[in-house]
């Protein structure tokens, strides 16, 4: 099953560790905040994606079932 | 607090005579504040059908949609309460905070029976022990409602207990999710979704909330029949809603319409009248000319970009300068936000200010094009839909008045300086207006 990332923007601080992390889906706007492409998790960027949820200080990244 | 003084179906709703006789009345034809004695007289009773669900098939025949602004179907909304599986809360949504709108606090006013008996018919109908009444403190209003409570249960209308929570006066107090936090003795914040209101709300309980004015129309539903309410209004939209009308010429009033007049029954759209705000400071501007042509509903209004939302209309005269408008009331939405998600919090300032730019100096393109990239990163980035208006309502400004920015930037405005049209409130106080008063 495909997955899709979302933020929390309550949560979210602009850290920043998700789009290091994960550039390849997420960059950072001109105030630091995560601005998501929007798709699917590819396959591949599973692993890379969970560590992003997983570091990320604020716990606002999330990883759920893509609708 | 914006001063409510709409007068009923009088100055400035020209043309009433064109809209169908048959509608359910919200409002009392006297234009008198409807007492126990003159409701149970024109309506009679409270139709309570001896147990949950047997309502809700009836509310989804009639295509009632919630009048709050997001026109959702109320009779989904009401099956997805009741099969939530645990007792539920049904919450009346009064406290409408659009500085242009003035139905609800008319509503509420004039017919407050009507809404409570809705109120009572939807907590029967989804199987709810607990109502709240929630709405502003407009210094009267609340005061009166007690009493009517009080007075309802002394003549055993209500089976289902009712509290009245105010609502603080900011802008977000009736965005769903706030007003589940201040009725859970919070901050009127809005919060992250999911959970939806519908499956965990006031007290940690599915709750249904409806605006006001759907639990009218409910009442009126559960007596008279869903075809009854489907005689007015289109086959897609069916039935009436309540609107608060700005004449370009000043005044205000608050009128029911059937779903489908045009737009130009409701507003005089003269030669004198440039463009007309649809939708109120989270809506959409249109130029005049495309109002015309358009009329009340969905169906109409989605091309071009806007929607019947909670019926607010604006005719902004022609001697007024639109982007003057546009940044007062953008100011007064970034001073609004809730200041909790980035985008909207960075976003909506950077925005106003450089509205004010366009409006108030010789803007240059760089401002423009900023202008446009702001909007893009504070649009769906924000945990309630309060960016995402501020950006709808920006945005069509900047394209009805495209050639009155050219004019600005050879800085040919006279207008600009001018009197302001919309009513924009003062901004917070302090940090704690957030919390309701007690």
């Amino acid at each position: 099953m495909s997955q899709q990332l979302r933020v929390n923007p309550i949560a979210c601080t602009g850290h920043g560790l998700c789009a290091e992390l994960l550039p390849e889906l997420i960059t950072l706007d001109e105030w630091g905040y995560p601005v998501l492409d929007g798709r699917p998790v590819p396959r591949g960027l599973g692993g890379a994606a969970r560590r992003a949820v997983a570091s990320c200080p604020a716990l606002a990244l999330q990883l759920s079932p893509a609708p | 607090m914006t001063a409510h003084s709409a007068s009923l179906m009088t100055a400035g709703s020209p043309r009433p005579d064109r809209l169908p006789a048959q509608f359910p009345q919200l409002l009392p034809a006297d234009g008198r504040p409807a007492g126990l004695p003159a409701h149970l007289a024109a309506h009679g009773p409270l139709p309570y059908r001896g147990s949950a669900g047997r309502l809700i098939a009836d509310v989804r025949e009639s295509g009632l949609t919630g009048r709050g602004g997001a026109a959702f179907p109320a009779g989904r909304k009401m099956a997805a309460v009741a099969a939530a599986g645990r007792e539920p809360v049904v919450v009346a949504n009064g406290a409408e905070s659009e500085p242009l709108s003035e139905k609800d606090v008319t509503l509420l006013r004039y017919s407050p029976h009507l809404v409570l008996d809705g109120l009572q018919l939807a907590a029967e109908a989804v199987g709810a022990r607990r109502a709240v009444l929630y709405l502003h403190d407009d210094g009267s209003l609340h005061g009166r409602l007690n009493e009517i409570l009080a007075e309802r249960r002394s003549a055993g209308l209500d089976r289902t207990a009712t509290d009245l929570v105010l609502a603080p006066p900011r802008f977000l107090s009736g965005q769903e999710t706030a007003a589940v936090n201040v009725i859970n003795g919070g901050p009127a914040l809005p919060g992250f979704t999911p959970p939806r209101t519908f499956e965990r709300g006031v007290g940690g309980l599915p709750t249904l909330m409806q605006n006001v004015e759907t639990l009218a129309h409910l009442a009126l539903i559960a007596r008279y029949g869903a075809p009854w309410f489907r005689g007015a209004g289109t086959a897609v939209e069916p039935g009436s809603m309540l609107c608060t009308v700005r004449q370009a010429g000043g005044g205000s009033a608050v009128v029911q319409a059937a779903l489908g007049t045009p737009l130009g029954d409701l507003l005089l759209l003269s030669d004198d009248v440039q463009a007309v705000l649809v939708g109120g400071y989270h809506g959409t501007w249109l130029p005049a000319g495309q109002a015309r042509r358009l009329s009340l509903s969905n169906t109409a209004l989605r091309p071009a970009g806007a929607s019947a939302g909670a019926g607010v209309l604006a005719a902004l005269p022609a001697g007024s300068c639109g982007l003057a408008e546009t940044a007062r009331v953008a100011r007064y939405l970034a001073l609004e936000s809730a200041g909790q998600c980035g985008p909207c919090l960075n976003g909506l300032p950077r925005i106003a200010t450089a509205l004010g730019t366009v409006a108030w100096s010789r803007p240059d393109n760089r401002v423009t094009a900023d202008l446009g990239r702001w909007a893009g990163l504070a649009e769906r980035r924000g945990a309630c839909h309060h960016p995402d208006g501020a950006v709808r309502f920006v945005r069509s400004a900047l394209q009805v008045f495209a050639a009155e920015i050219r004019c600005h930037q050879r800085g040919a405005c006279t207008a600009a300086a001018g009197q302001p049209f919309l009513p924009v409130p003062a901004g917070p106080a302090d940090e704690s207006d957030w919390r309701a008063p007690r």
